[in-house]
Order: C-alpha cells, then structure tokens, then sequence
C-alpha cells in the first residue's frame, strides 16, 4: 500500500552530479589550477580572503574555483571552514608603519617623508580591452620599454630591514591640526566567537566592516559622499604592503615572527567644524583590509566616519551610513545572501495558512457586499 | 557510520566541544527563562543562512551517540532540506535516524510540529528565521530588547486590534505569538497557527534556535503558552476545511496539492509520518486506494504525479 518515493535524496544527488559537471565545464578546455586562480585572480583570491576573514590564498583560491567563481558563494565555503579551526594564539597587534609598502600615496600631501608610490594600480590605465591576452600572446604593456623598479620591500631576499615608512596622519598630528587618536589597550570584541551586542564599540564596528560585503559598503560610503550623512573625505592615505605578523610565546618570553600577510589600510582626513563638544579639526576615517582590496579600504574608512557621528557630538540625520544597528546588521553577505536565498525553500505549510486566511477573508467581504446589496 | 566520522575529519556532530560547551550554556539559561531570547555566538556553519543553521546548532549541542534523530521541513522527511540536514547528522555524528515521531529522541523541524503527540524526554528542536516577534513592528535590536524587558507589548496588541478593525480577525496565519508563562511574547517560529495549541503543557523539551540573528529560546516541558489574543475575538486555529485525501484523517494540518490546470486538487496531510502510519493501519482517504503516498506530494522534484501521468 504504502509507496516510499525518496524523491527528494535522488533530487539531490542528481543535483549535485550535474554542479559537478557544470564546474568543471568542457573537458577539452584544460582544467584550471588552484596556483593559477592564486597568481591571475589574486584580485577575487583577496576579496574571499578579506571577507571570509581567513589570510589563506590558496584555500580562497580553491574556494573560487568550487564555487565556480560565485565569490560570495567562495566566501561562504572560507567562512564554514574557518569556524572548524582551532584558535591556537592571538597575534600582536601589526605594525602598519613598519609596512613593506608596494603601493603609498597621499591626496592631501604632493610628498612626504617615503614618498608617493604608485605600485600596480588600474589607476591610470585605459580601460581597453586588450585583447592580446585572449590570444594568449604577450599583453600590450610588455611592448612598452619596461623599467625594472626596485622593490621597495626590505623582505624579499635582499637581507635589509623594512625603512618605516611613517604614517601621513602623524604629520597633521604634530599640529593638532586632526584629532588624536588615543593608544586603547583594551581586548578587543571577537565578532566571530559572541553574539554581536548593540552598541557596539568602534574596534567592533571595524571587524564587521572589514568582512562586510564589499559592495554593501561600498554603496553606504558612496551615499555619505552624495549627502547622506556626509564625511567630506580625503584620503589622506592609502598603503598596501607585507606587514609581519608576531606572537608572543610565554615559554620565550618575546615575541617571534609566524608569517607574513598581505593588508590595504587607508586613513582618511575628514572635515569637521566643530561641534557642541568637539573643537574644529580634521578627523579620521579608518579602514584596514586585507590583501589588496582598495576599493573596500577606502569605503571602509568612510562608513567608520559616518558610524562615529555621537563619539564626535555630531547630529545624527537618519542616514543610513549614520546608522550603526542597520549597517551592521546588514552588512554580512553570508547572512544576507542566506536569508534573502532561504525564501526560494519550501514554504508551503506558511502559504496554505495564508491561503486559508485569504480565502476566508475574500468570502467574508463577499458575504458583506451582498448583504449591502 | 561514515568515513569522514572514522577518519576523524570531523569532531561528533561537527562543532567542536568548545562551541557545543557555549550553545549548551544558552541552551540552559533559555530553558531556566522560558520564552526569553538568549544571544549566543552562532558560528558558520556549512549550509546557508537561512536553511535552519540556528537549529542544526542546537541540535549539534543536544545529540549523543546513542540518540535517534527524525528531521521535518514542512511536515515531510523527504523534503529536499530535511534529507540535507538528516545527511549531514548521519555523516558527521553517525547518529540512527527515523521517520517515526514516536521513535525518535531529537526531532528538528522547520515549520510545523508533529502531529502524533510527543513524550515526555524527546526534544523537539524548531528552526527560526526571525527570532523577534515584535521585529516588524519594531525594526531596532536595541529597541525590541528594551520592549521585553519592561512587557511593554503594547505595540502588539494594537496591531491585533488593527487586524480586527480591519479584517473582522487577526489576520496572522503563522509564526502567531505566544506569550510564556505570563511573561514573555515569544515567536514559535513560522509553524501555521493550527500547530499553537501543541505549544502549551507540551510534555517534550521545545529548543528554538535562530542562527542569524544568534539567538536561542526554549519552552521547557509542560509550559503554559497562550496565543494572544482578545476576549471578544478568542484565538482560534484553521485548517483547510478537508479530510486527507490519502489517510482520511479529519484533524490533520493539510498540504494543498494542485494536480491539473483546470482546478483539480487534492488536500493531503503536511505530516508524512503520521499520514503513512494512518494508512498503514488501513485508513483510507477519498484517494487513498491508488498507491501514491503523500511523500509524493510532498515533493515536487518528482512531479505531482509520478512515473505516469496515467493516474489522471
Ligand atoms: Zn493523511
């Protein structure tokens, strides 16, 4: 009598074979290595790293290529494997200042001390498609007479130590001309291991940044620039570089290098005249990312702005950018994209409730309006 | 029990001892304050937002070897999500599954509550969306926890009043709120209104678990839970008004099943254990004679009707 039909397990493995297949695409194409993803994509590698909060490229790279180069869908697969891991040690804060910069400018200063460097910015270039590179032959470029520049970085072989490259806010500091920020040692919140609590402190706000989705935060800080909660950025920094990663060992009793990693950190100087409790100065805007991912470090540096409007005894205007509970609530793309996708699940019980329901208020309504006539 | 638990790839049940340790301790406060949300570091984990991580945490946090686990989306064993989430209990904790009610330990479920009554030791772990029952009235965090601590649930009743000065009714078919022990507004989840009653002085532990938002809640056995409601216009529950086409069954919270586009459709029950348990001691629906089990219905994948389409 009773017929068990498990269509739902085959669905899914039929499912999954197909995704299979689909990833791999044609299998007279040649298949693509993690290494290539990692050295050619480094761009997408650095944005799962970034918002996955794990600094590991080969797992990002890895990441893009299973999830098909859906790289929200790539930062999901960091993020769930990254909550597996241990927490081994908690490292030194980075020292940003002693950065192997590859890339340094300023846009409020036309030099400074370590001077400007460009480093492999999309800047200047026209954005031609070059259509070289899809011949697989040499890129343009390479036909232009190419200069080596050294490497300004002090790690790479060449024995020196890093110059330090002192940070552009330090000189308007020593004027007083931006505000301080003051030296905070207290622990900061870990987003990822308690509950996000409201209010939350600017070290908290940063975390949640950082990963926020890049496009998220890249719209909430192009709005404070359109008037929504204006920032009146410049930047007044922007560096890429190497920067060692410490840890104390206790048994040691100092503290010994464990890697290096890849960040983007941009300050901003903001325009500010004063408030009921602030006297007229530039302030800071503060973004840190990691890998190269200036586009985020920027935004990023915007909205930390925009959030610190109550620190700074400035009006809140009811923009978004303003808002910390909506900007942190909404700024996780694995969040978001969950529960925006979930609504595609079955919902039917819900919706015969809500048939019922509509049903049984249309047949009222009806029974009134031939009761008026 | 599968490679990956003998390899060792994965602790039991996936998360490791030291989250399980943290979801335990919510999971024991929520029950000592039934109906209160209690925030805990939800983690990653390896199936979206949304697809119930809050309540395969829990359920991660509760299970032991020796436990049985039964998992319903919908009502059904066999919707694509439950077979997922089963999966992944069997692959990474090894557990004995079921699709009996009255057989299992943990059931976790999105959507509905069983309709064959729970005993007393089984744990019935729902998955929630929205944990807050006043977050459409009150979009803020920091607001609606404010709202609870004072009962100041004001703002709910007007919008029930709203709904009757509109509609005649309170116009909310599911994730209806309830109020704990006297304390408490509590969302039960998006289960249909009919599924409210089995709420209250339920013998079986109740754990809600909301990923997402991070938070977990808990009626512990035997709660009162009351849907709010006005004393003019008492709570009441709705179903299609229908036998089981398959089993018969008159009490039954039903699934509507379209099988022809010129309006043909048949009403089968949402909970496919208790229908086929019916239908095993020989009742029988209006359509039950033609070997389709509601599992059928209940998955779309298959077509509505499977192999033939001679059936029509
Ligand atoms: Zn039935």
């Amino acid at each position: 009598m009773y017929v068990a039909v498990k269509g739902g397990e085959r669905a899914i493995d039929n499912a999954h074979a197909w995704l299979a297949e689909e990833r791999r695409g044609d299998p007279a194409v040649p298949e693509l290595g993690i290494a290539q993803i990692r050295e050619q994509m480094a761009l997408a590698v650095n944005r799962v790293m970034a918002e996955g909060s794990l600094y590991d490229p080969d797992l990002a790279a890895l990441a893009i290529k299973q999830a098909r180069g859906d790289l929200i869908e790539a930062v999901f697969l960091i993020r769930a494997y990254r909550t597996t891991l241990p927490r081994l040690a908690a490292s030194n804060p980075v020292d940003t200042g002693a950065m192997a910069v590859d890339r340094r400018i300023s846009a409020t200063f036309k030099d400074l001390p370590g001077g400007q460097v460009l480093g492999p910015t999309f800047d200047y270039t026209h954005r031609l498609l070059d259509f070289t590179l899809m011949a697989d032959g040499a890129p343009l470029t390479d036909a232009v007479p190419h200069t080596p520049v050294p490497s300004p970085r002090g790690r790479d072989g060449r024995g020196g130590e890093t110059p330090r490259v002192p940070h552009v806010m330090g000189f308007l500091n020593r004027d007083g001309l931006i505000e301080t920020a003051l030296p905070d040692d207290t622990p900061p919140p870990d987003l990822t291991r308690e509950p996000l609590e409201l209010p939350a402190d600017r070290a908290l706000r940063l975390q949640a940044l950082t990963r926020g989705d890049e496009g998220f935060v890249l719209s909430l800080a192009y709005s404070t620039q359109r008037g929504y909660g204006r920032t009146h950025a410049f930047v007044g920094e922007l560096r890429i570089g190497i920067v060692a990663v410490e840890v104390d060992i206790p048994e040691l009793g100092f503290a010994v290098e464990i890697g290096e990693i890849e960040l983007t950190e941009c300050e901003t100087v903001n325009q500010f005249r004063g408030s009921r409790t602030e006297p007229p100065q530039f302030t800071r805007g503060y973004g840190l990312v990691m890998g190269q991912s200036e586009r985020k470090a920027i935004a990023m540096s915007l909205v930390d702005r925009s959030l610190r409007w109550q620190e700074l005894g400035e009006d809140f205007t009811g923009a978004p950018a303003q808002d910390e509970e909506f900007v942190l609530m909404h700024c996780d793309n694995i969040q978001a994209t969950g529960f925006l996708e979930h609504i595609k699940l079955p919902h039917y019980v819900d919706f015969q409730a809500e048939l019922e329901l509509v049903r049984k208020l249309r047949a009222e309504a009806q029974a009134m309006q031939e009761a008026a006539e | 029990m599968s490679d990956d638990t003998q390899s060792g790839a994965y602790t039991f049940a996936y998360l490791d001892e030291q989250t399980k340790r943290m979801i335990r301790r919510a999971i024991l406060k929520a029950l000592a304050i039934p109906g209160y949300q209690v925030p805990f570091a939800s983690r990653e984990m390896p199936m979206p937002y949304g697809w119930g991580t809050g309540g395969v945490q829990v359920t991660a946090a509760c299970l032991t070897p020796e436990d049985r686990l039964k998992v319903i989306d919908q009502g059904a064993d066999d919707t694509t999500n439950a077979v997922s989430i089963r999966r992944f209990f069997q692959r990474t904790a090894g557990v004995a599954t079921t699709e009996a009610t009255m057989d299992a330990t943990i059931i976790q479920t999105r959507h509905r509550i069983p309709e064959t009554p729970l005993t007393e030791g089984q744990i019935l772990v729902y998955q929630v969306p929205i944990p807050e029952p006043l977050r459409f009235l009150e979009p803020r965090e920091t607001e609606t926890r404010k709202m609870h601590e004072l009962e100041e649930y004001g703002l709910m009743h007007v919008k029930l009043y709203e709904d009757i000065a509109r509609h005649g009714q309170i116009a909310t078919s599911y994730a209806y709120p309830v109020k704990v022990e006297g304390h408490y507004v509590m969302d039960p989840s998006p289960i249909p209104k009919f599924d409210n009653p089995k709420l209250s002085g339920n013998p079986a532990t109740q754990l809600f678990g909301a990923g997402r938002e991070q938070r977990i809640y808990a009626l512990p056995p035997w709660t009162d839970v009351v849907s709010l409601d006005f004393d003019d216009h008492p709570f009441e529950t709705s179903k299609a008004p229908h036998d089981c086409d398959l089993c018969g069954a008159k009490d039954s919270y039903l699934d509507e099943v379209i099988t022809d586009d010129e309006g043909g459709r048949m009403f089968v029950c949402s909970d496919t254990d208790f229908c086929a348990g019916r239908r095993a001691e020989g009742h029988e629906g209006r359509l039950g004679g033609d070997q389709k089990s509601s599992k059928t219905f209940a998955n779309s994948f298959e077509g509505i009707w499977p192999a033939t389409a001679g059936a029509r």
